[in-house]
């Protein structure tokens, strides 16, 4: 018991010491869940948009298989990525393997069918009665699209909230790809493996508690935009 | 001046079954006509087909100014408009609600708070512009489609039960408010209602609708 106690205590040390290579872990792992995010929305959601909005042959199909897609293994994922990016993989030549690139797409191969599932879903369930308002007013088949992705904001929000959780807790393909390389591809979660099988619990510990207070954080985000998109308001949100 | 509307042998079904047959009728500019008739006789199908919403099964819609037919979807659009009954509000400001037919035209901003001030002091919504829109009550949510409506100056305006479901003092404001319309925009003007004494106070032709067909009188 007094070995996890002193754990708290040296982590939260470490925490407002300012530790270069703890900042420097925390830096790394924003910077590659929040390019993977990004990158993932960009493809995700006006994919999810026009599953949403457009008469697609086999929609249920595609629909279904990103719908499989949020339940990706992060092994599985970064095992198929690592197949691809060695050096006698099709993508070989690319040379990503043990690089933040490769963790960047293993993290937005994760998102992405979380965050184009979700999109699909917010955009379908707004109220059709906007496209037509929309459409009374003069807007263009584009406006009109528009106007109705623009009503399911806080629900796509939610879903894009939803794909961040995914990649910050993940540890499973980023490990596999990005190889774990101090000071080049070592992040939180990879690192808190690491340190605690070493046995060395105060990084691990300092770690797990920003790791926690971010996924506190992107829980209270997604909670607020749900709360929003519900009520049309910015009153009683977080009743 | 409001345009002039002509319909021709407007027909539509549904899954099968027939909602318009063989509907025929010239509206003239700057009238305004009150449609009455029970629960699913198709005035609001017809409505959607006027606003062109959706395209009819048979027969055509044709729009006029001075005698000479209108073509293009969009620019006919454009001048047209039509409140739905659902109003069908954006989640977000009362302001943004009644700009967007503005912005999507392009207008600039000073010209577009302009005219949101001017139509929400016409509907007595003045006060309100900043607040969400949804938090509004659905008499003031009525009387915020038609001043979104009214922002966009149409020439043709449709009506699809705007007193529908609120109380009778919104349903006055609302009525005054298309008398105004009426006097000061001189566009044609097309109204569903099921109140027979507010057709006769606003209406300059009624007309009727069962089983699909349109008459006049």
């Amino acid at each position: 018991m007094s070995s996890i106690v002193n754990g708290f205590v040296r982590a939260f040390g470490l925490i407002f010491s300012f530790d270069a290579e703890l900042w420097r872990i925390i830096f790394l792992s924003i910077q590659v869940s929040g390019t993977a995010l990004v990158l993932a929305t960009v493809l995700g959601l006006p994919l999810g948009a026009w599953l949403a909005l457009r008469r697609v042959p086999l929609k249920g199909l595609w629909i279904s298989l990103l719908n499989t897609g949020m339940g990706l293994p992060p092994v599985a994922a970064g095992l198929f990525l690592y197949l691809f990016f060695s050096r006698s993989g099709p993508l070989g030549f690319m040379e990503l393997l043990y690089t933040p690139g490769a963790m960047i797409i293993a993290q937005c191969l994760l998102a992405f069918p979380i965050v184009a599932s979700l999109s699909q879903a917010a955009i379908a369930h707004v109220d059709p009665v906007i496209a037509q308002a929309a459409l009374t007013l003069g807007a263009t088949p584009l406006q009109e699209s528009l106007a109705v992705i623009k009503e399911g904001r806080y629900a796509i929000l939610a879903g894009v909230m939803a794909g961040l959780g995914r990649v910050m807790a993940e540890v499973g393909a980023i490990i596999i790809v990005g190889g774990n390389i101090a000071g080049y591809t070592r992040v939180m979660t990879t690192t808190i493996a690491l340190e605690t099988d070493k046995g060395n619990f105060e990084l691990a510990i300092a770690l797990g508690i920003i790791l926690l207070t971010l996924s506190l954080a992107i829980t209270l985000a997604l909670r607020f935009f749900q709360r929003l998109g519900q009520a049309g308001s910015t009153a009683n949100l977080w009743a | 001046m409001g345009l002039e509307l002509a319909i021709s042998n407007l027909a539509k079904t549904y899954n099968g079954v027939p909602i318009l047959r063989d509907c025929s009728f010239a509206f003239a500019p700057g009238r305004t006509y009150v449609l009455q008739g029970p629960n699913g006789s198709g005035k609001s199908t017809l409505f959607r087909l006027l606003a062109l919403l959706e395209p009819p099964d048979g027969g055509r819609v044709r729009y006029f100014a001075n005698g000479r037919e209108l073509a293009g979807d969009l620019e006919l659009r454009r001048r047209i408009t039509l409140v739905l009954p659902q109003t069908g509000i954006f989640n977000t400001t009362v302001f943004k609600n009644v700009a967007y037919g503005l912005k999507i035209r392009g207008v600039k901003p000073a010209q577009i708070r302009a005219t949101v001030d001017e139509v929400l002091e016409a509907v007595g919504l003045a006060r309100k512009i900043f607040h969400r829109a949804r938090e509004l009550s659905s008499g003031e949510t009525k009387r915020l489609g038609i001043a979104r409506a009214m922002a966009i100056n149409p020439e043709v305006f449709f009506l699809d039960e705007p007193t529908a479901n609120i109380d009778p003092a919104n349903a006055e404001i609302i009525e005054s408010i298309i008398l105004h319309m009426k006097q000061e925009q001189q566009a044609t003007i097309l109204m569903i209602t099921h109140d027979p004494a507010q057709a006769e106070r606003v209406g300059d032709d009624l007309l009727f609708m069962k089983d699909g067909g349109l008459t006049g009188t």
